[in-house]
C-alpha cells in the first residue's frame, strides 16, 4: 500500500458513494485522506501473514431466527415518513438503467 | 421439445454456443430472509415491510432457519458439498435495494461444486448456490412503461428481502434445448424437494442466460452477454438463439460483441442493450459484520440427505430400469407423478409394457384412489383377455376415480369376459357371410383386419377383446 | 470542581429505592430534571429534543404502578438521556446530521424497551458528532455540545451530550454508544463514568450503525453503582440482534463491592508514553497505586500491537460505515434533495446532508474496500484485529484486569483539534477494546493540571464485566477518600 491517494481516486470514490464534492474540496479531502493513509501505512511494519482476520469479535455461528410471521410495519406510519409517496409506494425520480 | 430442428440449425457451419445460466429461485419459507415479514407474492403494495426489510437504521437482521434449510436441501439435492457460508455485502446503489447494499454470500457459498444430470444423460456442472435477498420493485412511470423514458418511480419493497437462492451453472451448454432442458431438471427438483414453487411467470424462478458463440473444436470463452428479463423456457429458447446468431454476425463481420447485460424482448424476439459492464460498479463486497456465518454440522447434512425424497434423475433411472426402457421414455411418467405407482405396478407382476402404456395413454395427472395391486391385476385381466382394451380403459377410470377391485369393477359393469367358443361361432358366421374379405385377408390384405373387429365388436357391443379376435382370424388363414 | 448537581438526581439508585418506597414519584423527579434541563441546557446543548409527552406518560405509569402496589422497576423514576442515534418511536432520530432531519423512527431501539420495563422515565435525545463519528460533540450539524464543567471545553465525543447531560445533573443517567472510545472518552472530560460493554453484551437493534463489528451501547452515571445498575438492565439476549450473545450474562450489582484483593492488575505500557499527558500518566499511576493498596497485584504489561489499533481502526470504522450510511440515499426517510433522475437525487441529497467528516470517512471507507485495495487496507486491518485480541488474550493470561489513561488530555478547548488527524488521536487508548471486543470503562480519578477531571480506563476481557466493575468501584471509593489529591 502506497498510503496516499490521488486527486482522480477520492473523485472516484466520491462518486462510488454518491457524494458530489468541488475543486476546492477535492483538494482538502485528498490531503486529509493521505494523512490519515499514511498512518494506515504504518501496518506494513507487521508480519501478518500467518495471521486469520477477524470480522466479529465475539465468534458466534448460526444464529437463526424461526419462520414465523412478525406484524409488518403499519403502511401509512412507513409512507408518512417518505420524501415522496403515491399509490402506497415510495416516489423517485425516474430511475435510469436497470439494477445490476 | 417443439423447435428441436430450428435450433440445431440455428447457427452457422463451424460455430457453436457456450451457454451458462444463473437461475434466481425465491424460497417457500413463510417468512422474509433477515426478518419475519410474510413472504407473499401479490399483496398490495408495501404492506410486508418491517424495519429490517425496509433498510430503516437501526435495524439488523437475523436470518430465516428455514430458509437456510431449504438452501442446503437444494444444495444436497444438487450435489453439491454444503460448507460453512458467510454472508457479504454487495455494495451498489438502486432505489429498489432498501439499504443500498444487498447482502448475499460471495467468497464463501453455503453450496459448491454440484451438477445436474439431463434426461439425455448429459452432466451440467453447477459452480454454486448461494444464498441472498430479493430487492424490491420498481415500477416505471410514464414513458409508456418504457424504462428511459419513465417520468418516475415507484417502489414497493413487499419482495424486499424475499430469500433467494442463486444457483450458477458452469458455462458447458451448447443449444438451447439443453438450456430449456436444464431449467426444467432443476425445476423438477425444486419441485420434489419443495424448496421453491419455480414458477416463472411469477417471478419466483428467473432464468439468465450467459451466451457467448466460438467455432467449433475450439474451447476459448469468448464476450459474452448476460440476456434478463426471460419469463418462460420457450423466451429462454428464443432468446439464446436470437443472441447466440447476433454473436455469429457480429464475428464473422470483424466485429464483436460488448460484454453487456441485454434484455429479452419477448414481442420484437429480439435483445435490446442494458447496462454495459465495463463501466460495472465496484461492488467492493466484505464480510457482513451483523451476521455470524452458517456452519452446517455432519449431522445436519446427513438429516438432509436422509429425508430427500426421489429426484427426478433418480426416478427417471428407477422406472427405467423397472420398465426395462431408456430413459427418455420416462419422461411422461415422471411429469405426471406416475413413476412410483408404474415401479410398484411392475414389482407386483404387472407386464412392464402394458403398465408404461397406460400410464402413458390412459392416465392423467396423479393416479388418485389407483393402487399398484389394482393396477397389476387390471393389466393381468386385460393380459389374460378376461377384459377388452376398452374395457379397460373404463375400469381405470373408475379405480382412479374411486378406487375398489378391478374384477369386482368389471361385473358390476357387467363386463364379462367373451368366451372364445362364443367367439368362434360369430366369427365363423362373418367369414361365411363375407367370404370376398376374407379371401382378401387370406391374400395378406391386413387392413379388412379392422373390418373383421369392427363387425364382431358391434355384434358383441365392445365385449369381444379385439387381439383374441385378431388371434382367432389368424389361427383360422393359418390352419 | 463540584457540579451543579440537584442532590435528588445525581444518584439512579437512591432515587429509584425513594420512587419504590413511595418517598419520591417520578413525577417529581422528572419535573426537578426538566427544571434543570431548562435552566441550563441552553448553554450546554446536551440535548437535540426533550420527549416530554412520552416522559410525562412514563412517570405517571411508574406512579400507578407504585400506587397499585405493584414492582415498577429497579429503575423506577430514573430520569434517563439518550444519545440520539437509538431509535425511539414517534420521536426525532436524527444521529445529528441533517439528512435525517424530521425522521420519525416507527419503531424503538431494544434498549429502550428494557429501560421502559426498568420503570426508567426517557426525557430525551442528546448530542452527538454525526453518525458517532468525533470526539468532541463538535460535529454536530445542529451546533456543539459544551462541556458543563468548563463550558469553552469540549465535553469529548462522539456521546457529549450524554456525558455533559449526567456531568452537568440533568438525569442520575444516560445512554451513549462507543465505537473507538465514545463512551468513555466523554465521560474521561466531563468527570462521570462511563461504560463500554463487551461487544455483544447489549443488542445494538434500534443503535444507528456507524461501525457495527466494534459499535456497543453503555452507560454513564455519577456512580460505577450506577453504571452497573444500568447495565445490569440493558444487557442481555437480544433475538433481534444476530451478535448478541446467546449465554445468560453475570449480573454485576450483586458483588459490586468485593474489591480487588489479590486481583492481578496490568497498566499498559504503551498507553503510559509519548502523547499522553504528564498530568494524565500520574493520576493513572496513582490509581494504580490505589488498587495497590486494596489489595491487588500491580505490575505493567506490553502489549505492543495497541500502537497499531489507531491505523487499524481507521480503515475498519470507515469501511464498515461507507455501508452502513448508503441508505441514506432520500428514497425511504429523512431529507431529499432532488434531482432530475434518482441517481443525481441521491447524490444530491447525500452531499447537501452529510458534514465534511462523515463524507471524509465514507470516502475513506469505500476506498479501503475497494477492487484492488481491500487487501491492502481493510483485509490487512482485519488481520491486526486479530494480532491486537491474541495480545490481549496472552496478557490476560497472567492478569485479570489491564489499566490505562482513557483520554491522552483532559478537555481541550473548543475548536483546539481542527485537523482531523489530531482529534483521532484522542481515541488511542480506547480504540483497542473495540477492536478486541472487550469490555472496558472510564472511572473518574482527580483532576489534572488545569483542574478537569481525569478518567483511568479499566480494561477487562471478554465478558468480565463484574470483575470490571468492582475495581472500578475501588478507584472510586479511593479517590472519594483523597486517593486522588
Amino acid at each position: 500500500m502506497s498510503g496516499e491517494i490521488s486527486r482522480d481516486e477520492v473523485a472516484h470514490v466520491a462518486s462510488l458513494a454518491r457524494l458530489s464534492v468541488t475543486d476546492d474540496e477535492l483538494t482538502t479531502f485528498t490531503d486529509q485522506l493521505c494523512v490519515v493513509l499514511e498512518t494506515a501505512a504504518q501496518l506494513n511494519a507487521l508480519d501478518l501473514d500467518d495471521v486469520e482476520p477477524m470480522a466479529q469479535p465475539y465468534p458466534l455461528a448460526n444464529v437463526l431466527r424461526v419462520d414465523e410471521i412478525v406484524p409488518s410495519l403499519d403502511r401509512d406510519e412507513v409512507l408518512s415518513q417518505a420524501p415522496a409517496a403515491e399509490e402506497g409506494r415510495f416516489r423517485v425520480p425516474p430511475a435510469l438503467g436497470e439494477a445490476p | 421439445m417443439s423447435d428441436t430442428t430450428e435450433t440445431k440449425q440455428v447457427l452457422p457451419d463451424g460455430w457453436e454456443m457456450v451457454i451458462g445460466l444463473e437461475v434466481h429461485v425465491e424460497l417457500a419459507t413463510k417468512t422474509k430472509l433477515f426478518c419475519g415479514c410474510a413472504n407473499h407474492f401479490g399483496d398490495e403494495p408495501n404492506t410486508n415491510i418491517c424495519p429490517t426489510c425496509l433498510g430503516l437504521p437501526g435495524s439488523l437482521p437475523v436470518p430465516n432457519e428455514q430458509a437456510v434449510h431449504f438452501a442446503m436441501v437444494l444444495g444436497r439435492a444438487l450435489g453439491c458439498s454444503v460448507e460453512p457460508g458467510i454472508f457479504a455485502r454487495k455494495n451498489y446503489f438502486y432505489p429498489d435495494m432498501p439499504k443500498d447494499y444487498q447482502t448475499t454470500q460471495y467468497e464463501e457459498p453455503t453450496n459448491e461444486h454440484g451438477a445436474i444430470t439431463l434426461p439425455d444423460g448429459r452432466v451440467i456442472a453447477i459452480e454454486r448456490a448461494h444464498i441472498e435477498e430479493d430487492t424490491g420493485k420498481s415500477t416505471h412511470l410514464g414513458g409508456g412503461g418504457r424504462i428511459h423514458d419513465a417520468t418516475a418511480t415507484l417502489v414497493d419493497y413487499n419482495r424486499a428481502g424475499v430469500p433467494l437462492v442463486e444457483v450458477v451453472s458452469g458455462p458447458e451448454m451448447r443449444n438451447a434445448d439443453e438450456a430449456r432442458a436444464y431449467v426444467a431438471e432443476l425445476r423438477d427438483i425444486l419441485l420434489a424437494t419443495g424448496v421453491s414453487d419455480a414458477r416463472m411467470e411469477e417471478g419466483s424462478m428467473r432464468v439468465d442466460a450467459n451466451v457467448s458463440v466460438r467455432p467449433v473444436g475450439s474451447d476459448e470463452l469468448r464476450t459474452r452477454c448476460e440476456i434478463k428479463n426471460i419469463n418462460s423456457l420457450r423466451s429462454l429458447g428464443r432468446a439464446i438463439n436470437y443472441e447466440a446468431r447476433r454473436h455469429v454476425d457480429l464475428w464473422t463481420n470483424s466485429d464483436q460483441p460488448n460484454q453487456e447485460t441485454r434484455h429479452w424482448d419477448e414481442e420484437g424476439g429480439r435483445t435490446t442493450p442494458g447496462r454495459s459492464k465495463e463501466d460495472a460498479e465496484d461492488y467492493r463486497y466484505f464480510a457482513c459484520p451483523d451476521l455470524p456465518p452458517l456452519v452446517p454440522t455432519a449431522e445436519t447434512i446427513a438429516g438432509i440427505d436422509e429425508s430427500m425424497p426421489a429426484l427426478p434423475a433418480a426416478r427417471r433411472a428407477a422406472l427405467a430400469a423397472a420398465a426395462g426402457v431408456g430413459e427418455a421414455d420416462t419422461l411422461l411418467a415422471i411429469e405426471r407423478g406416475l413413476d412410483g405407482l408404474a415401479c410398484e405396478t411392475i414389482a407386483a407382476g404387472g407386464d412392464a409394457t402394458a403398465v408404461m402404456k397406460h400410464v402413458d395413454q390412459n392416465l392423467a395427472e396423479g393416479q388418485g384412489e389407483l393402487t399398484a395391486a389394482s393396477f397389476a391385476a387390471l393389466v393381468s385381466m386385460e393380459a389374460d383377455g378376461a377384459l377388452s382394451s376398452t374395457q379397460v380403459k373404463t375400469v381405470l377410470a373408475e379405480l382412479v376415480a374411486n378406487g375398489g377391485e378391478p374384477a369386482a369393477i368389471a361385473e358390476s359393469m357387467g363386463f364379462e369376459a367373451m368366451d372364445t367358443g362364443e367367439l368362434d361361432g360369430l366369427l365363423d358366421q362373418l367369414i361365411g357371410d363375407n367370404p370376398d374379405e376374407w379371401g382378401r385377408f387370406l391374400e395378406g390384405d391386413n387392413k379388412v383386419q379392422g373390418f373383421f373387429v369392427g363387425q364382431i365388436m358391434k355384434a358383441t357391443q365392445g365385449k369381444a377383446d379385439g387381439k383374441i379376435v385378431n388371434q382367432l382370424m389368424r389361427q383360422r388363414a393359418q390352419g | 470542581m463540584s457540579s451543579p448537581v440537584e442532590p435528588g438526581l445525581k444518584s439512579a439508585a437512591k432515587l429509584a429505592a425513594a420512587v419504590r418506597a413511595g418517598e419520591s414519584s417520578a413525577a417529581d423527579a422528572l419535573a426537578a430534571s426538566s427544571a434543570v434541563i431548562a435552566d441550563r441546557d441552553e448553554e450546554v446543548h446536551a440535548f437535540l429534543h426533550l420527549m416530554t409527552e412520552r416522559a410525562e406518560a412514563q412517570a405517571a405509569a411508574v406512579d400507578a404502578k407504585i400506587a397499585a402496589g405493584e414492582d415498577a422497576g429497579p429503575l423506577a423514576g430514573v430520569p434517563i438521556a439518550l444519545k440520539d442515534n437509538m431509535c425511539t418511536r414517534g420521536a426525532p432520530t436524527t444521529c445529528s446530521s441533517k439528512i435525517l432531519e424530521g425522521w420519525h423512527p416507527p419503531y424503538d431501539a431494544t434498549v429502550i424497551g428494557r429501560l421502559e420495563a426498568a420503570g426508567a422515565i426517557m426525557v430525551g435525545k442528546t448530542n452527538l458528532d454525526e453518525f458517532a463519528m468525533g470526539s468532541s460533540t463538535e460535529n454536530s450539524a445542529f451546533g456543539p455540545t459544551r462541556n458543563p464543567l468548563d463550558t469553552s471545553r469540549v465535553p469529548g465525543g462522539s456521546s457529549g451530550g450524554s456525558a455533559a447531560a449526567v456531568a452537568a445533573g440533568y438525569v442520575p443517567l444516560s445512554l451513549g454508544s462507543d465505537t473507538g472510545g465514545s463512551i468513555r472518552q466523554p465521560a474521561a472530560l466531563c468527570g462521570v463514568v462511563g461504560v463500554k460493554p463487551t461487544y455483544g453484551a447489549v443488542s445494538r437493534y434500534g443503535l444507528i450503525a456507524f461501525a457495527s463489528s466494534l459499535d456497543q451501547i453503555g452507560p454513564f452515571a455519577h456512580t460505577v453503582e450506577d453504571a452497573a445498575l444500568c447495565f445490569d438492565v440493558i444487557s442481555g439476549h437480544d433475538q433481534l440482534d444476530a451478535t448478541s450473545i446467546p449465554e445468560p450474562l453475570a449480573p454485576t450489582l450483586p458483588n459490586l463491592h468485593d474489591g480487588v484483593e489479590g486481583v492481578r492488575v496490568g497498566i499498559i505500557d504503551e498507553l503510559m508514553g509519548e502523547g499522553i499527558e504528564p498530568d494524565v500518566r500520574r493520576r493513572t499511576e496513582q490509581a494504580a497505586e490505589a488498587l495497590a493498596a486494596a489489595g491487588a497485584i500491580v505490575d505493567t504489561v506490553s502489549v505492543p500491537a495497541t500502537i497499531y489499533g489507531l491505523a487499524a481502526y481507521y480503515l475498519i470504522a470507515p469501511a464498515e460505515a461507507s455501508s452502513n450510511l448508503a441508505r441514506y440515499d432520500g428514497v425511504r426517510y429523512g431529507q431529499r434533495v432532488d434531482g432530475a433522475n434518482v441517481a443525481t437525487m441521491n447524490t444530491n441529497t447525500r452531499s447537501a446532508g452529510f458534514g465534511d467528516e462523515v463524507k471524509r470517512r465514507i470516502m475513506l471507507g469505500t476506498y479501503a474496500l475497494s477492487s484492488g485495495y481491500y487487501d491492502a487496507y481493510y483485509g490487512k486491518a482485519q488481520r491486526v484485529r486479530t494480532l491486537i485480541s491474541n495480545e490481549f488474550d496472552a496478557a490476560y493470561e497472567n492478569f485479570d484486569l489491564l489499566l490505562s489513561p482513557t483520554s491522552p488530555s483532559t478537555a481541550f478547548e473548543l475548536g483546539a483539534k481542527s485537523d482531523p488527524m489530531s482529534l483521532y488521536m484522542c481515541d488511542v487508548c480506547t480504540i483497542p477494546s473495540n477492536l478486541a471486543g472487550h469490555p472496558a470503562m472510564s472511572v473518574p480519578f482527580g483532576v489534572g493540571d488545569d483542574g478537569l477531571p481525569v478518567g483511568v480506563q479499566v480494561l477487562g476481557p471478554m465478558l468480565q464485566e463484574p470483575r470490571m466493575f468492582q475495581a472500578a468501584q475501588v478507584l472510586e471509593n479511593a479517590a472519594a477518600s483523597g486517593g486522588a489529591a
